[in-house]
């Protein structure tokens, strides 16, 4: 299947990642480029195969459902680009 | 005693030992090749404060006896480790101004054990690349050249700032990470070892993800005895990775016998590739004939789902990278762009991550996007699932026949010039992978080993696979392969 650029622009939307309208057709060309190598993987019989969820067969560890962490806020907060009384601050997300 | 910035770990611990140099000695010796090899453009964040300050505390240490082998030894650490108060930006623009307020698992383990470092390694940008050209750093240097030609050469990606530090004698060893053969390919390019763990060995906590199922840290040192030496150091299990395996690291460097007969050597007939170089083919059969001289078994096996290990990774990685870079919203940590009047939170996150990834990584995320999204999701991240099943039961039925490793070529080609790849499409890229990904996908230990020069004078390395959990014994392998080798080149200093 090929992808157009309407199509590239739907997945850079989905993505949240701005492209400029003139660079559409070119990563259009390069979805193509990767998704027709990626292609021949219907090539491979996987009738009844189950997918993998974990490369090691292992159970996941368990442990008391309790309180490990916390009362950190300073250092939550202090890589972000904004943050404001304890806060992280972003635009106006509701009028 | 040599230069000491040049030791192995086991020389310099044997010396430290000894009383007959300080850590602050070789910590001094390393900064001084670190600075002198800025060209390399290897270091990115250099350290040397703080590697000052452990180095005077892992002489104390020593001098009180009870020092483990990574006490007092300099250490290049991938930029991708989370290093608390250090830039820690994985190559990133979006990371810009970073300093984690933690440490990784995997550094803290080495400090704790002594280990002092230097700073912090250039690399491709979350760790996506081949050729260490998609950093924001710039390009990292290959300090090998061929010959005269001052062409600049790849070190290899991702660790391509790790591979040109250890080749170049920039510190004593190198942190790397591994998802499609980012440890062994640039150590194939650049005359050194590397090895990428079992799945699970070290705890990827701290590092920053790039393909949670794949991603795994390994050492980059200047020889086997130094990976098993490094690697029992940074292993173990981790309550913050759920992935780490609870099982017991062992004495790597004591299992290094350099006895392998009768151990069973798999030469897989589907990794010879249409087109594989001369060289390339002649080094795989001169290893071959190394470990039958030592006593090894040699067969002939089959993996037949190889040929589709590339494009699976191709679907798997990006889904993967797509959900973990998610995080770089603008929000929390990094970079955020600066917006217009009017704009709302989602303006936010596209202008961020816009003006904060390099092409690469947008390719991949919205790869990982398309294939992720409704509609798509069953043909192809669903079928490559699937098929990294089949690879990784090849690899099962191999080693269940009674394989106990298998010797491949790490790399399709020796170092190429940077730039050369600038106009080839993206999977002309992901193909140097070719030998090393289905590793990542099948969870086993893998090392490259460099074992000969091709007719320009640059490094190549074979490729040796183990059984999970059994690094020790494929070290031992690797280790009576280095020595048949006797691989003793080094690049001719230029920079």
């Amino acid at each position: 299947m090929s992808i157009d650029t309407k199509t590239a622009a739907h997945v850079a939307k989905l993505a949240r990642i701005r492209v400029d309208e003139d660079d559409l057709p070119a990563l259009a060309d390069e979805f193509n480029t990767i998704l027709g190598f990626i292609e021949q993987l219907q090539e491979v019989d996987v009738e009844g195969v189950e997918p993998m969820t974990g490369v090691t067969p292992m159970r996941l560890k368990r442990r008391d459902d309790v309180v490990t962490d916390g009362n950190q806020t300073d250092k939550v907060l202090s890589n972000a680009p904004d943050a404001r009384e304890g806060f992280f601050a972003v635009p106006k997300v509701v009028e | 005693m040599s230069e000491p910035n040049s030791l192995t770990i086991a020389a310099a611990r044997d010396a430290l030992r000894k009383g007959e140099t300080t850590s602050v000695a070789l910590t001094e010796a390393c900064l001084a090749a670190g600075e002198a090899g800025g060209k390399l453009n290897a270091f990115v964040h250099p350290t040397p404060d703080l590697a000052l300050e452990q180095a005077k505390a892992a002489d104390a240490r020593i001098a009180s006896g009870e020092a483990p082998s990574m006490c007092g030894i300099p250490l290049g650490i991938k930029d991708l480790f989370c290093t608390k108060g250090v830039p820690s930006q994985a190559a990133s623009r979006i990371l810009t101004g970073f300093r984690p307020e933690y440490e990784s698992t995997v550094t803290r383990q080495l400090f704790e054990s002594g280990a002092v470092m230097l700073g912090k390694l250039n690399m491709d940008e979350f760790a996506m690349g081949s050729s260490n050209e998609t950093s924001v750093y710039g390009d990292a240097i290959n300090p090998w050249r061929r010959g005269n030609d001052e062409t600049a050469l790849t070190p290899g990606g991702s660790s391509g700032g790790s591979a040109a530090a250890v080749s170049a004698d920039l510190c004593l060893a190198a942190t790397g990470t591994d998802t499609g053969g980012s440890i062994r390919q640039p150590a194939a390019f650049t005359g050194i070892t590397g090895l990428k763990p079992t799945y699970g060995r070290c705890s990827r906590w701290g590092i920053v993800a790039f393909a949670s199922s794949l991603d795994q840290a390994g050492p980059m040192t200047k020889d086997v005895r130094d990976a098993a030496i490094m690697l029992q150091a940074m292993a173990g299990h981790d309550p913050l990775d759920s992935t780490s395996a609870d099982m017991p690291v062992p004495d790597f460097e004591a299992m290094l016998t350099g006895d392998i007969r009768g151990k069973v050597i798999g030469i897989p007939d589907e990794y010879r590739i249409d087109g594989m170089p001369d060289e390339i083919a002649k080094l795989w059969a001169e290893g071959r004939a190394m470990l039958e001289d030592a006593g090894a078994e040699i067969r002939d096996i089959s993996l037949p789902h190889t040929k589709y290990a590339l494009p699976a990774y191709y679907v798997i990685a990006p889904a993967e990278a797509s959900s973990n870079l998610a995080r770089y919203d603008g929000v929390r940590f990094g970079h955020r762009a600066s917006l217009a009047q009017g704009d709302g939170v989602t303006e936010m996150y596209e202008k961020t991550r816009a003006e904060g990834f390099g092409d690469e990584v947008k390719r991949r995320v919205m790869v990982g996007t398309y294939v992720l999204s409704a509609g798509f999701y069953d043909a192809y991240y669903n079928r490559a699932r699937k098929v990294r099943t089949l690879i990784k039961r090849d690899f099962d039925e191999a080693f269940a026949s009674g394989v106990d490793a298998i010797l491949t070529p790490a790399t399709p080609s020796a170092a190429f010039p940077l730039g050369q790849m600038e106009d080839a499409d993206p999977v002309a890229m992901y193909l140097n992978d070719v030998f090393t990904v289905t590793v990542n996908l099948a969870g086993l230990p893998g090392v490259s080993v460099p074992t000969g020069l091709d007719r320009s004078g640059l490094p190549l390395g074979l490729q040796l696979i183990g059984r999970p959990f059994e690094e020790g014994d494929l070290l031992n392998v690797a280790h009576t392969l280095e020595r048949a080798a006797g691989f003793v080149s080094k690049p001719e200093k230029w920079w």
